[in-house]
């Protein structure tokens, strides 16, 4: 268990209080899974084959998926019995062992921080599915590169929804930072493109394009979006820098379909979960990132514009699993 | 389109059982397994999962004598019964106030479900389809510009809207806009409200005070059809606190299963009133667990085909088009104005609605047949009339021609040429074809469009 001891350790050495935000963010989606994980030890004196099926049914709870949860499980139970461990406990600190394990193996090294071009302004666009938070997404992480001295430009390149554009003004104005907007119904495109070319005569930093919501199985929406990252990338030539899916927490199986048409489309290069305060345990990244290696980069919170951190697996195997065991 | 895998899933797997004579404990265990997967990846609850597989289980032991005769027709058919059981064996329409006052709907549910595009979905069908008088009411008083949104679609609906700005308190402003609908005469009243979690008990106190001010006839619950595990207790939690009268399941126009409606149909006793199939306002259909069922298990949705196919076909068009295909004297112009709409068919919900075909629909890869489409067309466009009346004349010189012209190849004039003749074959072969049922041939017909 030398990965294990080695994740808590790191774990506890970490800040206090960014520490404390987060497990209380996580806080119901914990407890439900923790309690579930120590009443099932406090059940089972020893292991067995029941044992198993009631770790199954945890992890498909979560929405971690069949495939995921099966393979983990089995490996679980491998290395249980070939090494003769019998107590539960011990069990469930191996369970989380291969879930870290699993999780760090599938990509490469993950960097939360968006990364910046070394010159001229970086875009960021924002995609997925309609209801996802998108919007209300994007208000956070400009107020996070706002804080961090970064010149900020919105992109509200949803010119479909009624409101779309609306709300993101009212972003824009509470967090003080420009916008650029479209007509309704005009190509967002076009809109995309304006933004681009104001964000060079402007030294922005950062540019953040919103987009309408897409369901994935749609070619005429989804591609669309790769016209817009034609159009941005023929202002700018690297941009985009960025893709972020963004994903609900309460989303189920679908969440995998969804990330793989859109990486298809755009090369996503990260995922932000959105509504982890709610109680759904958001087990669908880790299934995202055991199929398509596409990491998990930021976890939304809560509603206000503060309310977003960076992903840490650490903390999110900690405060799901770990959480409850140190009250 | 929804519980897609679902049905290819157990298609294979009648499959498996269709090949042997009758059903032994064996081969149902790998079946109860294979439905079992195959409902968990459609995210049906876990519990529901376990008891529906208990369930088929009984039911196919039970039956094993009969089964003998076809165990594969045998097992649909349980799968399916169950299925339709789950999901509430009929259909139920909204309730209506007694006269004299005005119909009070409320919608709740979690952010990003769909509440306010439902809301003027709603407003619409009670409008176009009830001759509804609706008012439409903004009590969303926390979400940025959700007061502009109801606002617009109102207007695309044409429907009254209320709304007494950001600052009011939701309850508030639903007692007045009844009492204004009850002064005004309104049939209807459609209440939206702002996205809450259901554990915040708060906004949720929020919604029992509007309930017991206004004692809504409907208090609607939004399900995302993308819902995973959580989806159930989500809805517990909101049906304990307010008693809902029903859901509405929404963006089922997505490749997602949809399993949350199986298990929160079955686990809270709500029935499903509406579903909600894209983002334009006339998206919302009517519920209707049978059908729903039948396309679970790719048996076909035929009503709604007929519904659908009536709604949007212009019938004199298409009569004029069969009248041509069955009389022999199809041209080039007839086969492309057939393939395109046959792309439009193929990329619509149509073909999965077709008994029988909903295995193929997967098969069909449209961008190809698109592409290949859009070359034929260039072919086609190069002829000239006479050309493309009488293939028969187009001589070598004049492949060539046509062939510069549409920026194509003689070899690829060729292949249109074989295509335009296998179709004719086919159109003067159809009469028989659809009284056979040989809807595969048709299909592979489909598919060399691809190659």
């Amino acid at each position: 268990m030398g990965l294990f001891k080695f994740l808590k350790e790191k774990i506890l050495k970490k800040d206090k209080t960014v520490q404390d935000k987060y497990v209380t963010g996580l806080d119901k989606s914990r407890k439900n899974f923790t309690s579930k994980l120590k009443s099932l030890s406090k059940k089972y004196q020893k292991i067995n084959e029941e044992y198993f099926e009631e770790l199954e049914q945890i992890l498909i709870e979560a929405d971690v998926g069949v495939n995921l949860t099966m393979e983990v499980i089995d490996q679980v139970r491998d290395e249980a019995t070939t090494k003769g461990i019998t107590n539960p406990d011990e069990i469930n600190e191996l369970l989380v062992d291969k879930m870290f394990v699993s999780y760090a193996q599938q990509g490469e090294n993950i960097v939360n921080e968006i990364q910046f071009a070394k010159e001229g302004p970086t875009v960021l666009l924002v995609v997925g599915v309609n209801g996802v938070g998108k919007t209300t997404t994007i208000a956070k992480l400009a107020y996070r590169y706002q804080k961090q001295g970064k010149k900020v430009l919105l992109i509200a390149g949803d010119t479909f929804r009624a409101g779309a554009t609306e709300q993101l003004t009212i972003w824009a104005q509470r967090l003080g930072c420009e916008i650029v907007t479209g007509k309704e119904n005009q190509d967002p495109a076009s809109v995309a493109y304006d933004g681009c070319v104001k964000a060079k005569k402007d030294h922005i930093d950062l540019v953040i394009c919103d987009t309408a919501g897409r369901l994935q199985n749609k070619a005429n929406l989804m591609n669309e979006l790769a016209k817009m990252k034609r159009v941005i990338a023929k202002e700018i030539p690297s941009a985009p820098h960025e893709i972020f899916l963004i994903i609900d927490a309460n989303t189920g199986q679908n969440g995998v379909i969804q990330a793989k048409a859109f990486k298809e489309c755009t090369s996503l290069t990260g995922v932000v979960i959105t509504k982890m305060d709610g109680t759904s345990k958001g087990g669908i990244i880790l299934a995202i990132r055991d199929e398509l290696g596409v990491p998990v980069r930021f976890i939304g919170l809560g509603e206000k514009m503060e309310d977003l951190e960076e992903f840490d697996l650490d903390q999110y195997l900690y405060g799901l699993c770990l959480g409850g065991e140190e009250e | 389109m929804a519980f897609e895998s679902l049905t290819d899933r157990l298609t294979a797997i009648i499959k498996k059982v269709r090949g042997q004579s009758y059903l032994t404990e064996e081969n149902m265990a790998d079946m109860l397994k294979e439905i079992r997967t195959a409902l968990l990846e459609a995210d049906v609850n876990f519990k529901v999962v376990k008891e529906f597989v208990n369930s088929v289980k009984e039911k196919a032991i039970g039956e094993k004598v009969l089964t003998k005769v076809s165990p594969g027709q045998m097992i649909v058919k349980i799968v399916h019964d169950e299925i339709v059981e789950l999901l509430g064996a009929d259909q139920c329409g909204l309730n209506f106030a007694p006269q004299g006052r005005p119909t009070v709907i409320m919608l709740c549910g979690l952010q990003g479900t769909g509440k306010t595009t439902t809301a003027g979905k709603l407003a619409r069908l009670l409008k176009r389809k009830m001759a509804k008088k609706v008012l439409l009411v903004a009590g969303d008083v926390y979400r940025p510009a959700a007061i502009d949104q109801l606002n617009t679609i109102s207007k695309q609906v044409g429907v009254d809207f209320f709304s007494l700005g950001d600052k009011v308190n939701p309850v508030e402003i639903s007692k007045q806009a009844v009492k204004k609908a009850a002064a005004e005469k309104y049939d209807v009243v459609i209440i939206d409200t702002a996205g809450r979690l259901q554990i915040d008990e708060k906004l949720m106190d929020e919604l029992v005070n509007i309930q017991s001010e206004v004692k809504p006839d409907e208090v609607l619950l939004l399900v995302d059809a993308m819902s995973g595990q959580e989806a159930v207790n989500v809805a517990k939690a909101f049906n304990d606190k307010l008693k809902l009268t029903g859901m509405i399941m929404s963006k089922l126009d997505g490749d997602s299963r949809g399993g949350a409606a199986l298990s929160i149909k079955h686990l809270t006793g709500v029935p499903i009133k509406y579903i909600g199939v894209g983002e334009k306002l006339e998206d919302l259909e009517v519920f209707h667990p049978d059908r729903m069922a039948d396309r679970i298990l790719g048996m076909g949705d035929v009503v709604s085909l007929v519904e659908k196919v009536s709604e949007e076909i212009d019938e004199k068009e298409a009569k004029k088009t069969v009248n041509k295909m069955m009389s022999g004297n199809f041209t080039l112009n007839d086969m492309l104005s057939q393939l395109e709409q046959v792309k439009k068919f193929a990329n619509s919900k149509f073909l999965k609605l077709i008994p029988g075909m909903s295995q193929y629909a997967n098969q069909l890869d449209t961008e190809k047949m698109e592409k290949r489409i859009k070359v034929m067309k260039a072919i086609i466009d190069s002829m000239t009339l006479e050309e493309r009346e009488h293939p028969e004349i187009l001589k070598n010189s004049r492949k060539m021609r046509i062939a510069s012209g549409s920026g194509t190849s003689n070899q690829e004039i060729n292949q249109v040429l074989k295509q335009f003749e296998m179709m004719k074959q086919q159109m003067k072969d159809l009469p028989n074809m659809m009284k056979s049922g040989k809807m595969q041939s048709m299909m592979n017909n489909l598919n060399n469009l691809k190659k």
